[in-house]
């Protein structure tokens, strides 16, 4: 970790110390190999299928029951009757093409890193949340806070989301294929965050970097969040990552508007990149 | 935090059992309240009002030595009240010492009827109608249906509500539903919190409603009461209630023939909506309304500030 300038960091009230990479060292020594992976992180091989009948199981059964698979080496499972639970698919940290056959409950799939995953059906509150790497696919509707402080992968839901979608969101791409509800992107602070249809009153407000397109109509802006330019580069990177998942804008990617931070966050634009990941 | 439902049946008749429905819909939503379970059902109206009410406390039954004695005095009493305002009683239940649900002939002003009886003390008046039956006590769906027998009551649509509290007691006098005082058939359950309760509370006591709990949750309920009794239709009360209340909301009331759903312009507070042909089912998880279907179904949130009224 490059050393960082004292009185940059300690002006802003971070610490009261120097930074020197202490604590990248003791936890990520690369003489300590449990730091080079992730605790419950499997290999697996795609090729290999099981299916899970959750019916008459609790959420806590059902994740077990996905992990000792994925020990087994099985990269492809199927979760048939999910009945809405909560708090399940959550804590992949692996490769895996999962599906669930029907509708999941609050936090489905939160705190992934690297997983696919398809639900044929609808979800609800906070799913994905801090998700790292990977694909979610919605097939319907999801509730609020869609995709809360996600970091990295794509989340897409091809219905119409709740309120505070991307609330928090630190990266990746959150694509929406109906309508958000009021302050999304609240606090936005990275990453991109696409939505087809109509968005709800306050979009964007107190972001302070990233980007969001809305195809529709914005009811209000939020504090902080001003339209920008749509340029050649929007336009491209919008028609391909939507052709991804077989989306289209009704009324054309070149007609969508696009939303970015008109006001960094105090001293925001000046910190160098390792400060920036500090904060973030 | 609380959970709420609702569930209307559209061409069904009176003949569903929706306290099975709720039941099971309630007990979904035990984990975001395990203090109390509230009922708001409508049946089948026969001409006769319904008049449920309490003359005591679950709790009151393990803090005094006579409190048996009082409860049967107070008893006494609401009968002689009723019977000199020329209230016919034709039918009593009693699904526990406190609770009771009286069917009455009576032609005059309920309102009169409530106050007299509520001027007993210890005695709430828990609902009057023509077709609701207001039921709330300690514990969770499971236990309250088995205590008062509600899993096999008939109907067309009801709100219902388990109690996390967190601005008043864990009693009943606090157990939600509401009922919309002095409104026949109105009840309300919800789910969140309001911070301009106190101020609005006196406002509409000056105004001469009346308030039987300190729970922030009735205030909703005299709020509509106010605005229907000065004209509003059920919807655009709601929808007034939008401005007229400040917090974090989503609430359900229910009248004779309609369920009706708002939720705060921050949307705050969940809700997740089942809309079919024959039947609305709304609660505050999607896995309550789960536990009807055997087969994959299509919901939606409502968005906030949104109010929608279904006809049953």
């Amino acid at each position: 970790m490059a050393e960082l300038r004292k009185e940059t960091s300690q002006e802003m009230g971070l610490h009261e110390e120097q930074l020197k990479g202490r604590t990248q060292k003791k936890f990520f020594s690369i003489d300590e190999s449990e730091n080079l992976t992730y605790f419950h992180s499997f290999d697996v091989d795609t090729s290999k299928s099981a299916t899970i009948d959750a019916l008459d199981m609790t959420p806590r059964e059902i994740n077990r029951e996905i992990r000792e698979l994925m020990e087994k080496g099985i990269g492809d499972i199927t979760v048939d009757n999910p009945m809405s639970r909560h708090g399940v698919g959550v804590g992949i940290l692996n490769r895996l093409n999962l599906t669930f056959s029907d509708s999941l409950g609050y936090f489905g799939c939160g705190l992934i890193d690297g997983p696919n995953v398809h639900i044929k059906g609808r979800v609800g509150w906070s799913c994905a949340e801090n998700m790292m790497a990977g694909t979610v696919v919605i097939d319907k509707n999801a509730g609020s806070t869609f995709g809360a402080a996600i970091r990295g992968g794509d989340l897409v839901c091809k219905g119409s989301v709740g309120a505070r979608t991307g609330i928090d969101q630190k990266g990746g791409t959150i694509i929406v294929g109906g309508k958000t509800g009021a302050f999304s992107g609240f606090m936005m602070q990275r990453g991109r965050m696409i939505v087809l249809g109509d968005a709800g009153m306050n979009l964007g407000d107190s972001m302070y970097d990233g980007t969001i397109y809305v195809g529709g109509e914005v009811e209000e802006l939020g504090v902080d969040c001003v339209q920008g330019d749509m340029t050649e580069l929007d336009v491209r990177y919008l028609t391909e990552k939507l052709a991804l998942y077989g989306m289209k804008s009704p009324r054309g990617v070149e007609k969508m508007q696009k939303h970015v931070s008109g006001k960094m966050l105090w001293n925001y634009a000046n910190l160098e990149p390792n400060e920036k990941k500090l904060i973030l | 935090m609380c959970g709420i439902v609702g569930i209307i049946h559209k061409n069904a008749g009176k003949d569903v059992n929706i306290g099975e429905q709720m039941t099971s819909m309630l007990q979904a939503l035990k984990h975001r309240g395990p203090d109390s379970t509230g009922y708001a059902m409508y049946g089948e109206d026969n001409g006769n009002q319904i008049l449920r009410f309490k003359v005591a406390e679950a709790a009151d039954l393990e803090g005094s030595y006579d409190i048996h004695a009082t409860i049967k005095e107070r008893l006494e009493t609401v009968n002689s009240r009723l019977t000199e305002l020329g209230v016919k009683v034709v039918n009593k239940q009693s699904p526990t010492e406190y609770a009771h649900r009286y069917e009455v002939e009576f032609s005059g002003d309920m309102k009169k009827v409530a106050d007299f009886v509520e001027d007993v003390e210890g005695v709430e008046i828990l609902s009057i109608g023509n077709s609701l039956e207001l039921i709330k006590d300690l514990g969770d769906a499971s236990v309250v249906s088995h205590q008062y027998g509600l899993n096999d009551f008939s109907g067309t649509h009801g709100i219902g509500h388990t109690r996390m509290a967190t601005e008043s007691d864990v009693d009943i006098r606090s157990a939600h539903p509401y009922w919309a005082y002095p409104f026949s058939d109105v009840a309300v359950v919800h789910n969140g919190q309001l911070t301009n309760y106190w101020t609005n509370r006196r406002a509409l006591e000056r105004s001469g409603h009346r308030f039987s709990s300190d729970c922030d949750s009735e205030l909703i309920a005299v709020y509509l009461a106010d605005r229907m009794s000065q004209g509003d239709d059920l919807e655009t009360a709601m929808k007034g209630s939008i401005d007229y209340l400040d917090g974090v909301f989503t609430y359900l009331v229910a009248t004779k023939d309609q369920l009706g759903m708002a939720k705060d312009v921050m949307a705050a507070k969940p809700m997740v909506v089942y809309e079919g042909e024959d039947m609305i089912a709304l609660a505050s998880e999607e896995v309550a309304i789960r536990t009807l279907f055997d087969h994959r179904i299509e919901t939606f949130d409502p968005y906030h500030g949104e109010v929608k009224v279904w006809q049953n």
